[in-house]
């Protein structure tokens, strides 16, 4: 039986309240669809409606134990190694070499285990006791930002993604995706993963269409923190740059070439946390 | 460099009425002291220090003119007379700058041993410690500040950021969790006008401990100390070109920014040019740190230490005449204490001494310039038009020079231009709230998101408070403190990055 793929807001699978679509091509290898597939075409009210949604998760995402935020991820890690077949004749539909296509997906379930094991460590690297001159006991430590838009890698279609979803919630914020056009059915999957492994609702949010017309009104949001994005676009990137600079967000860019980074080690680390994190330092005088 | 004026002239305007200087508050409001309290005035001597009447460019190790031979005058806010002609650094003037820093930076400054580097740091601290007054005087006539708090809270603390950051240049192996680090390059440093040395400080320390070169562009009106501090970089015998200075306007700032030779962008000042500096920058893959405006909320419960919260709250508002990026320029009181405190504050505030910035006694300065004055007078007379209730400390002020009383407004709605704006001056809008959830929307229910305070005699209450703040900095049970050692800045359009700390010195290292 084909399966209808949709977009992941929420923690339900929606279509675009637009009714447009794009057709997706690939071999229908094992799975039962057709040669030719419809996928939703985001709008920028689906990208509002995305931020609405992530913003009413923030909060709970933000106020739950390190602890519990590393167990979801792992949880995660356990639920796309039991999809593994999946995922990967996914990808090959989508034209990844088989052997590719194996490699791509037992990484990117490392890299979940990875940023699982981090959401309780990040914090003790990056705060501070401040030995301040006075008075005065003084620390500095990180925070979520909130919400965080993320424009996915095009390719590769599930590493990319994951690399650059985890380690935003990992942070502690919460997001709205843009999934990468090449293979956006992929990107869909790896949303039935995330429905099934205890990540909250509204905690990732992926839409799927054109990230030059869908990025562009999530980088002016208001309510949008900060913006992720990984495009061959360079005129996009430029583009998205300036749009954020409206309401002072945080901005990381990666070109292609950090795309091709991206399996390796150099995909995934403590910066990637880092990036998406405010430091907020608290001072308060010490006496009897 | 030319002919030096030896003694500044003092405004035979100043003295209030009854030959105090500063202005006296009004008497008997509450202390009936029949004037054996009244202050003699005690001016700050400055016959040691020479401004030269015509500032040039600090370019590659040098002393220049601009190409173009323009000079604009540097005023004393507090007597209107000129201090200095000052250079206006063109396109041409950065370039030359921009250029000097390249090569300081791959002749000397990469390939000097981190441990010379921090010498050089180390004695520019040391030198600052030994021009202090000088540095002061200079800082409150340039800039309008009270003598006081240039003399004991700019000129240490920008010691203290040359002292704390040189130690940093020979251990930064340590200081990124394990990640390889290397210098950007030519940093290219905007500042303000409200700590003109201790932003300099700020910005240079950590720029240079990390391996960087600098071009400094100093405010347009404050420029006076930053060129002391260039000629304390020359005296300290750093590299040709490792720092230069381009004085100028917001069209030299803009230059700098805009210079493909500049790695690194880092700006102090308000959101309105963070934004379109962030604009500007966009695409160029250059680094950038944006230190931004704020409207803080300084949030007194009703089990506070009310006393220690007055003094917290005037500091907070008053401190550098408001001027100040992090003031708690909105205090948020519990319903059940708003009559006592706001009382109390009134109290407090008829007791502030307004006036001469180099007399020790002063507590507000001069206004910073004639259009900052303009703008607070807009937002104040926006407060009272909106409904507000205005209390202005009823004092004489000098004559001559920009000067604004301390000011608070009682009964101000959230949706108010006075509850909403930056007002950048010393008036104060009080609100209510009754929950700790309300004065945690209220608080955060703002674009700003600089820094915070929150007084209560209870912990837990404080650290939940700090956790739902969505502030830089949070000050519990104490407000605008500053430490090397501390990071400071700002959430939302307050800005991004940070500034002092470990944590600083990530903006102006490339990490693998």
């Amino acid at each position: 039986m084909a399966k209808a793929y949709k977009m992941f807001v929420g923690g339900s699978f929606v279509r675009s309240e637009s009714g447009r679509y794009v057709q997706v091509r690939g071999s229908p290898a094992e799975s039962a669809d057709p040669q030719v597939v419809n996928v939703p075409r985001g709008s920028r009210k689906d990208a509002r409606d995305a931020v609405v949604a992530a913003r009413a998760a923030a909060d709970g995402w933000a106020a739950r134990t390190a602890y519990n935020r590393g167990q979801i991820l792992y949880r995660l890690a356990e639920v796309m190694e039991s999809r593994a077949g999946e995922l990967r004749a996914s990808l090959v539909r989508a034209g990844v070499p088989t052997r590719d296509a194996s490699r791509e997906v037992d990484v990117a379930v490392d890299r979940a285990v990875y940023y699982a094991g981090f959401c309780d460590k990040f914090q003790a690297l990056l705060a501070s006791h401040n030995p301040v001159s006075g008075p005065h006991f003084g620390f500095s430590l990180v925070e979520p930002m909130g919400v965080v838009a993320v424009v996915a890698p095009a390719r590769p279609a599930l590493l990319g993604l994951v690399s650059a979803v985890l380690p935003v919630v990992a942070g502690g914020n919460v997001c709205v995706v843009v999934a990468g056009a090449d293979d956006p059915r992929t990107a869909v999957l790896w949303c039935e993963c995330l429905a099934t492994s205890d990540v909250p609702g509204g905690v990732v949010n992926v839409l799927t269409g054109e990230a030059a017309e869908i990025a562009p009104h999530l980088a002016k949001h208001r309510e949008v923190a900060a913006l992720d994005a990984w495009s061959a676009d360079r005129a996009l990137l430029v583009a998205l740059e300036r749009d954020a600079s409206g309401s002072v967000k945080r901005v990381r860019t990666h070109d292609e070439t950090a795309a091709s980074r991206i399996a390796s080690d150099a995909g995934q680390g403590l910066g990637f946390i880092e990036t998406f994190l405010e430091t907020k330092t608290v001072w308060h005088p010490v006496g009897t | 460099m030319g002919g030096e004026i030896t003694k500044r002239k003092r405004s035979q305007d100043l003295a209030a009425p009854g030959g105090t200087s500063p202005a006296s508050p009004e008497r008997g409001r509450n202390l009936e002291t029949n004037g054996v309290l009244e202050y003699a005035p005690a001016p700050e001597a400055i016959d040691h220090v020479r401004i030269a009447p015509r500032q040039d460019l600090f370019i590659a190790g040098t002393w220049r003119e601009p190409r173009a031979g323009k000079y604009t005058a540097a005023i004393s806010p507090s007597t209107e007379e000129q201090l200095a002609e000052i250079a206006e650094a063109d396109e041409r003037d950065v370039d030359d700058a921009v250029r000097a820093a390249q090569r300081a930076h791959e002749k000397y400054w990469s390939k000097s041993r981190p441990a010379e580097r921090a010498k050089y740091l180390f004695r520019v601290a040391r030198a600052i410690q030994e021009k202090a007054r000088e540095l002061a005087i200079v800082e409150s006539m340039n800039g309008g500040k009270p003598i006081k708090e240039s003399r004991d809270v700019d000129v240490p603390l920008a010691a203290a950021h040359f002292f704390y950051h040189a130690g940093w240049a020979d251990k930064l192996d340590l200081a990124f969790a394990g990640r390889a680090w290397r210098p950007l390059g030519v940093a290219g440093q905007i500042i303000p006008w409200n700590f003109p040395l201790l932003m300099a400080a700020w910005k240079v320390a950590p720029a240079l401990a990390c391996g960087n070169t600098v071009v400094l562009k100093p405010a347009e009106t404050t420029p006076l100390t930053a060129l002391l501090l260039a000629r304390i970089v020359e005296e300290a015998e750093l590299p040709p070109g490792v720092v230069n200075v381009v004085t100028g306007a917001g069209a030299t700032g803009a230059a700098v920014a805009a210079h493909p030779g500049v790695r690194k962008v880092a700006f102090t000042g308000s959101t309105e040019v963070g934004k379109r500096l962030q604009h500007a920058v966009a695409g160029t893959k250059k680094r950038l740190t944006l230190e931004l405006g704020g409207k803080a909320a300084n949030i007194v419960f009703a089990d506070a230490p009310v006393d220690q919260a007055i003094e917290g709250i005037v500091n907070g508002i008053y401190f550098n005449q408001g001027h100040v990026c992090c003031a708690g320029s909105r205090l948020l009181v519990e319903e059940s204490a708003h009559d006592l405190v706001v009382r109390k504050l009134k109290d407090r505030m008829a007791l502030l001494r307004v006036g001469d910035p180099l007399d020790k006694n002063t507590d507000v300065g001069a206004i910073h310039s004639l259009p900052q004055l303009r703008k607070i007078e807009e937002l104040v007379a926006s407060g009272e038009k909106e409904g507000a209730d205005r209390f202005s400390v009823s004092c004489a002020l000098p004559r001559a020079g920009y000067w604004f009383p301390p000011t608070l407004f009682t009964g101000v709605a959230q949706s108010t231009r006075i509850a909403r704006e930056e007002i950048f001056g010393p008036v104060l809008s009080v609100l209510t709230f009754r929950t700790p959830e309300e004065a945690v929307e209220k608080a955060n229910g703002t674009m700003y998101g600089l820094s915070a305070g929150v007084w209560t005699d209870k912990g837990a209450k404080l650290f939940w408070m700090a956790q739902r703040l969505k502030a830089g900095v949070v000050w519990g049970n104490t407000y605008n403190k500053f430490d090397p050692a501390a990071a400071f800045g700002g959430y939302k359009e307050s800005g991004f990055g940070r500034e002092g700390g470990r944590q600083g010195l990530s903006a102006y290292v490339e990490l693998s």
